[in-house]
């Protein structure tokens, strides 16, 4: 902001003669003002015109065609959305893909919260070690990690072999369900850990050693102390872990079973295989619609509870 | 403390299915089989011979490596101008535009995969070099913008100023004072650009073709179709480049802290 600067304006109320006198002693600065005197930022948007073009024809005008094709194709109408909460194929995708992003914010909320935990007790060498296994999926590949983990669950696999020398005998993975959800949370955990680790290590744990004084026996003091005041990490990592799980295409594919399908996966069968653009379109607005609904709470809740303004990609720096 | 032991335990437990799967790809690529079977009973080169030998393995990894390096340089530019405009400009929309430049990073990748594929087929523009850098650099700009937004805002403004003062014109200042100063940032938003590109599979698949794909697509159809170690080979090779890169941007990261 430029604080205005003395003299331009008088303290009572302009009349005429005064602002056109004003006037012109701001053309006359105008023509005389160096890079300092101009008001800062005042041009700066400039720079910003070819990126917003380009990402407005690049990505805007896109997700924004298929949007309109949901309602325009084959013809103007609402059909595909009334097939889409209608067909039974149609709704058991919708269902199998909502409860799968439960499943895996579950699980990646159940692992990472001791994980996290363990984080912020251990010492720092501990704690390096911890920190850079949670961060290796990042550093892996999407492709290389789907790899891997075909090697890892095919039948004969590392996996099975495992359960089978313990006794536990083999079991199909690949091609499953739960094949899936061992790939996906993988991937998922670091957006699950990163927000726990920063809510745990905000909190003074004084708090639960005076608990305990108090005579709360540590599960208790634990529970009643600690839990409540890591709420907002398990908020932010379960909400992100959620959104990011709906549109999982790669790893269902490859680890999952056809019959199974996913979301984003029916997707890409109804535009690519189907040629059905309207459908594809309907699948889009529905998946966009979910992520959209959420990212606005999360963004809300965090706002509530930091009073600054959301950090939506924090967890995704690197 | 003893009583943390399960912790420890079960904490290790998870470390070890967090890093299971590059444990298992780079000693799987050395395999002298012709099956995945994990562990391998011989082992060989072959599958990298196999690999180099393929003009089709070989043709894609360039293409990627090209793609890579364009679409991290046309990020780092486009999204550093965009930075500068976000952190220094005062104008109407300022919260609306930033929202639009990281929503590529959001959306799920499948929906904006068929979006460019729809507008692609219409500008003719699938599988050609052009359409892969516009798509990539779309996608990548987030990860420029993101680390570049925030050595901005922390640099001090008075330095500009003082160069202004100096009798430097705008540019001038930029690139004799602040550019120097940002410069590490540019270099790892330059490195996560590359790797964003590198990696991408589910827009590439739509906008390839039989004539012009990239390594992650290639890799995709061949795990789809016959599993042979060459993928394993493939992987490697990428989980050796990429660290490679990650390592140098955390570098430059950790030096541009220091610095500030």
């Amino acid at each position: 902001m430029t604080a205005p600067s003395p003299g331009t304006r008088p303290g009572r109320p302009a009349r005429p003669a005064d602002r056109r006198a004003g006037r012109q002693a701001d053309r006359a600065r105008g023509r005389s003002a160096t890079a300092v005197e101009r008001a800062p930022g005042s041009r700066h948007w400039l720079l910003i015109v070819p990126t917003a073009l380009l990402v407005l024809a690049g990505f805007g005008y896109p997700v924004a065609t298929i949007v309109v094709r949901s309602v325009t194709q084959p013809e103007p109408g609402l059909q595909n959305f009334s097939w889409l909460l209608h067909d039974a194929t149609a709704l058991e995708v919708l269902g199998r893909t909502l409860v799968v992003a439960a499943v895996a914010t579950l699980i990646t909320l159940v692992l990472g919260y001791p994980y996290a935990y363990l984080m912020t007790v251990s010492g720092p060498a501990l704690r390096g070690l911890l920190m850079l296994a949670v961060l290796m999926p990042f550093w892996t590949s999407l492709m290389v990690r789907v790899f891997a983990w075909v090697i890892i669950l095919q039948d004969h696999g590392v996996l099975n072999t495992v359960l089978d020398a313990l006794g536990l005998g083999r079991t199909q993975l690949l091609g499953t369900t739960t094949g899936v959800l061992i790939g996906m949370c993988q991937i998922l955990m670091p957006f699950m850990v990163l927000p726990l680790f920063n809510a745990m290590r905000s909190i003074d744990r004084r708090l639960v050693q005076a608990g305990m004084i108090c005579g709360a026996p540590p599960w208790k003091a634990f529970w009643r102390v600690f839990v409540p005041l890591s709420l907002p990490g398990v908020f932010a990592g379960s909400l992100m872990v959620f959104i990011l799980s709906l549109g999982f295409y790669i790893t269902p594919a490859v680890l999952g079973s056809p019959r199974q399908e996913l979301l984003p996966n029916a997707l890409y069968t109804q535009i690519s295989e189907l040629l059905n653009w309207g459908r594809g379109g309907a699948l889009a607005v529905a998946l966009l619609l979910t992520a959209g609904v959420l990212l606005a709470v999360t963004a809300w809740v965090s706002k509530r509870v930091t009073g600054k303004s959301a950090q939506v990609t924090g967890g995704l720096e690197l | 403390m003893s009583r943390r032991i399960p912790l420890k335990i079960f904490g290790a437990l998870v470390a070890l299915w967090l890093v299971a799967p590059t444990l298992v790809v780079i000693p799987l690529s050395f395999t002298g089989q012709r099956s995945l079977a994990f562990p391998p009973e011989r082992w060989s080169l072959r599958w990298y011979e196999t690999f180099f030998s393929d003009s089709r393995w070989v043709a894609d990894l360039l293409n990627s490596l090209q793609i890579g390096a364009l679409v991290g340089v046309l990020a780092t530019v486009a999204g550093t101008a965009a930075s500068y405009a976000l952190t220094r400009g005062r104008f109407r929309g300022r919260g609306a535009v930033g929202a639009l430049l990281i929503a590529p990073m959001l959306v799920p990748t499948v929906v904006f995969g068929v979006g460019v594929y729809a507008l692609f087929l219409q500008l003719r523009l699938v599988g050609t070099f052009t359409g892969f850098l516009i798509a990539h650099t779309v996608l990548a700009l987030p990860f420029v913008i993101i680390p570049v937004s925030s050595v901005l805002s922390r640099f001090d403004t008075t330095l500009e100023r003082a160069a202004a003062i100096c009798g430097a014109s705008r540019g001038r200042a930029f690139f004799s004072v602040t550019l120097p100063v940002i410069a590490p940032g540019l270099l790892s938003g330059f490195m996560f650009a590359f790797v964003t590109s590198f990696d991408e599979v589910v827009v590439s698949m739509f906008i390839s073709s039989p004539y012009l794909e990239t390594l992650p697509v290639r890799m995709y159809s061949s795990i789809q179709r016959d599993v042979d170690p060459t993928i394993a080979a493939a992987a490697t090779l990428i989980i050796c480049f990429t660290s490679a890169l990650i390592a140098i941007a955390l570098l430059a990261q950790s030096r541009r802290r220091r610095v500030s």
